[in-house]
């Protein structure tokens, strides 16, 4: 409670800030009349006051939310007895976990531990002191800088070069937080490979044949040492993502054809949105859709040819996830076309060319670059999918070409490996970070190939 | 002349029905009286090539082009002048239907090719444009190598059975059109990458490359400097001893120089038309004085 009463104090201030900043600057022009200038427009100065009174508090603010909580742990154990102090680490550990449910009051009256009680209550107390102590130093600082730069107001000063300076500042700082959180999870992914792989050869990985995480938890227990070969689940992600692609990607580009070119404006009023809406119906909704509804059919379909058809086969899943991201191509290439200019058209038109040719070769190269990205971004849902695949296509790890096969993905595996209670130090659970990496390799290559693709072949209009 | 002045009329009353908004438009827009905005001068010429009689243009409530009857004559540059907006580039469209593509677009009244209305039902636009070339007023390169802008439309129509032929058509229509020496060494770099005045011309090389029978030009030269622009005025006077052209221009000298014939248009109305030497020396109307010697608005 407290800390947000001081955030809205802060900018109540600032804003006052920014009258005075500018008021100041307003006055300055009144007495120098003429002679000498200001040197940005006074907007500028009332914004660089506000801006030095909120910034520096702020950045208090965030310091205190990052280091406040485990200083006040470290300070409230400090008053327990000598001999709860010098546990092993995993004690400690527990100790502070049960601190920390009795604060937050998810403990029972009868099981309180009236030493863990005191210590509780210290936090709580220290809490409330620090909550004050911050306000203050924050409001403080806020007066502080805001009037050591109100003072420094004078014509000459840039006011307008130091507020570009500091959203510049800001712009950075937000793009630098996503590519941190990007590398952040490469590298933790990254990290947990490396366990894996100290365990079970790097080679055995890539190129073993056979998949079956299931290890013996203890030594007396029959059954396997686990085999990680990655090629039977990769083939399964490839094969059920080129059944969704082949499905979506010629219906998804023609129909972005038809609704940009042909379609009246009214029936692409209408017909856009309900396409869009495909994008938005729950995967688990196409998953029994695709266990209830497809599979049977196929099987059915199957045996008048006397095939023999799996209950859960890669077809099954990989048509009805092709349905699923039909809107992702369809509705970026569609955006793309229309934005090719109505002169290319016209060029085309007026030297006798019919719709077709000019589709075919004027806007559909034009709009290349967009239509990859469609497409690009469909097989990354694709590959990503795990609830159609689990309820379609199954979780046997078949290596087979077939697709009236069951099969199963990587995203599968991960979720079927992490699901439940697993120590974080076997392969069985070590592996999934390792499938992860891999995929994620691949769909960077993929990328990397697009993003190759679309240069040389674009087509750039003005 | 019996019967035309029957298909004046039958123009006239097509649109009879829009008269009452037209009449508003005008008197919101100029003050001269309906009566001083009929055609003078010789619309009607004996051999034609295209006749437009009683041609109107909407765009949806907006009136663009009046009743507009004119002849375009065969083997003839008919220069087409007139300050702006008053529906030159709207009238050249119509006469191979480019206005088809403007949505809210309505083309009234009756043009004929070659005594064939083009506005029939019956008429497939595709060959009509391909018989019926454009230059855009705005420079369109396609986002393809210059090579491939000129060869698109010999390509499409198969004009060309080798590699070699096309190549031949290509470089002729970049040196016809004034560009060959400029671009001769990077046929494969992209349209877009040139200049507005060199795109101006490979659009012109483009559309001569599909050897149209009627060239109709909007503005070729606006972006040319004096020396592409006699490249290209040599050009059309080449063109002219087979091909029917007519050109949009706002240079007097330029429609001087190189048009029989000109027209002179007023927002929306045809105003005079007349030999290019009668027009320029001796204009009969108020507002086409006014404009060629400089005096307009
Ligand atoms: N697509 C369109 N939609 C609505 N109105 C249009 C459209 N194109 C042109 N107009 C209107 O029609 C009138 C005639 O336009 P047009 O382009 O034919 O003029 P113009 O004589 O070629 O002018 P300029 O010399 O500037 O090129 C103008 O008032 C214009 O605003
Ligand atoms: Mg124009």
């Amino acid at each position: 409670m407290y800390p947000s009463f001081f955030l809205l104090l802060l900018l109540t201030i600032a804003s006052l800030a920014y009258m005075q900043g500018k008021r100041r600057a307003f006055s300055l022009t009144g007495l120098a009349a003429g002679s000498s200038r200001l040197h940005s427009r006074p907007g500028y100065y009332g914004l660089l006051t506000a801006l030095w009174c909120v910034l520096p508090p702020l950045l208090i603010f965030v310091f205190w939310l990052a280091i406040s909580d485990s200083l006040l742990i470290a300070m409230a154990m400090k008053t327990l007895p000598t001999s709860l102090q010098n546990l092993s680490l995993d004690q400690t550990d527990l100790l502070v976990n049960n601190l920390r449910n009795l604060i937050a009051g998810h403990v029972a009256a009868r099981d309180i531990d009236p030493v863990l009680e005191k210590a509780a209550e210290q936090y709580i107390g220290l809490q409330h002191i620090s909550q004050m102590a911050l306000g203050v130093v924050m409001l403080v600082t806020a007066l502080f800088s805001t009037f050591s730069v109100y003072r420094r107001i004078c014509p000459e000063m840039r006011a307008r070069n130091h507020v570009e300076r500091i959203v510049q500042i800001s712009l950075v700082l937000c793009s630098t937080i996503a590519i941190l959180t990007t590398i952040g999870i490469v590298l933790s992914v990254l990290f947990e490979s490396i366990r894996f792989f100290q365990q079970v050869p790097l080679t055995d990985f890539l190129f073993g044949l056979k998949w079956s995480p299931q290890m013996a938890m203890r030594a007396d227990q029959a059954g396997s040492s686990g085999s990680f070969g990655a090629i039977p689940v990769l083939a399964g992600t490839f094969m059920i993502s080129g059944i969704a692609l082949a499905v979506a990607v010629p219906i998804g580009l023609m129909s972005a054809i038809y609704l940009s070119e042909y379609a009246s404006s009214r029936v692409r009023a209408w017909a856009k949105p309900i396409m869009e809406i495909l994008a938005g119906v729950p995967t688990v909704v196409y998953g029994f859709f695709a266990a209830l509804v497809v599979a049977p059919f196929i099987r059915e379909s199957g045996e008048l040819f006397a095939l023999s058809v799996s209950s859960e086969s890669a077809l099954a899943a990989g048509l009805v996830m092709g349905v699923m991201i039909i809107p992702f191509v369809s509705s970026l290439s569609d955006d793309v076309i229309n934005a090719v200019p109505q002169a290319m058209r016209d060029g085309s038109y007026a030297l006798g060319a019919t719709r077709s040719e000019t589709i075919l070769r004027v806007i559909v190269p034009a709009a290349l670059p967009g239509i990859v990205g469609g497409v690009l971004l469909a097989a990354s849902r694709a590959i990503g999918e795990t609830m159609i695949v689990v309820m379609a296509a199954g979780l046997s790890a078949n290596l087979t070409a077939n697709p009236l096969q069951a099969v199963t993905t990587v995203t599968v595996q991960i979720v079927t490996l992490l699901v439940g209670d697993q120590e974080f130090d076997s392969p069985k659970t070590l592996v999934a970070f390792a499938l992860g990496l891999l995929l994620f390799i691949i769909t960077l290559i993929l990328n990397v190939i697009a993003l190759y693709v679309v240069r040389r072949y674009r087509e750039e209009y003005e | 002349m019996e019967s035309m002045s029957a298909v004046l009329k039958s123009g006239g009353a097509l649109f009879s029905g829009a008269e009452g908004v037209i009449q508003a438009q005008v008197r919101q827009e100029d003050k001269t009286p309906r009566e001083d905005r009929l055609t003078v001068g010789l619309p009607f010429v004996d051999d034609a090539r295209m006749t437009c009689r009683g041609v109107s243009v909407f765009y949806g409530e907006k009136h663009a082009i009046n009743n507009v009857s004119i002849d375009v004559g065969r083997n003839q540059v008919l220069a087409m002048i007139g300050p702006s907006g008053c529906g030159k580039s709207t009238f050249l469209r119509c006469l191979n239907r480019m206005n088809d593509t403007v949505e809210g677009c309505r083309v009234v009244g009756d043009i004929q090719l070659d005594n064939l209305n083009i506005y029939d039902r019956s008429v497939d636009v595709v060959p009509l444009r391909a018989q019926v070339g454009m230059v855009f007023q705005k420079p369109n390169p396609f986002p393809k190598s210059i090579y491939d802008n000129v060869a698109y439309g010999p390509k499409i129509h198969g004009l060309a059975s080798s590699r070699a032929e096309l190549d031949e058509v290509v470089e002729s229509s970049l040196k016809k059109a004034g560009l060959w020496n400029e671009v001769s060494d990077r046929l494969d770099q992209p349209g877009t990458g040139l200049s507005g005045g060199q795109q101006q011309r490979l659009c012109i090389a483009r559309a001569i490359a599909v050897r149209p029978e009627v060239i109709l030009m909007d503005e070729p030269c606006s972006a040319l400097d004096p020396i592409a622009t006699a490249t290209v005025e040599d050009l059309i006077s080449e063109l002219q001893e087979h091909y029917t052209i007519v050109i949009v221009t706002h240079n007097m000298q330029q429609a001087a120089r190189v048009s029989q014939r000109t027209a002179y248009f007023h927002l929306g109305d045809l105003i005079e038309v007349g030999s290019t030497d009668r027009i320029f020396t001796n204009p009969r109307h108020r507002l086409t004085e006014d404009y060629i010697t400089g005096r307009f608005g």
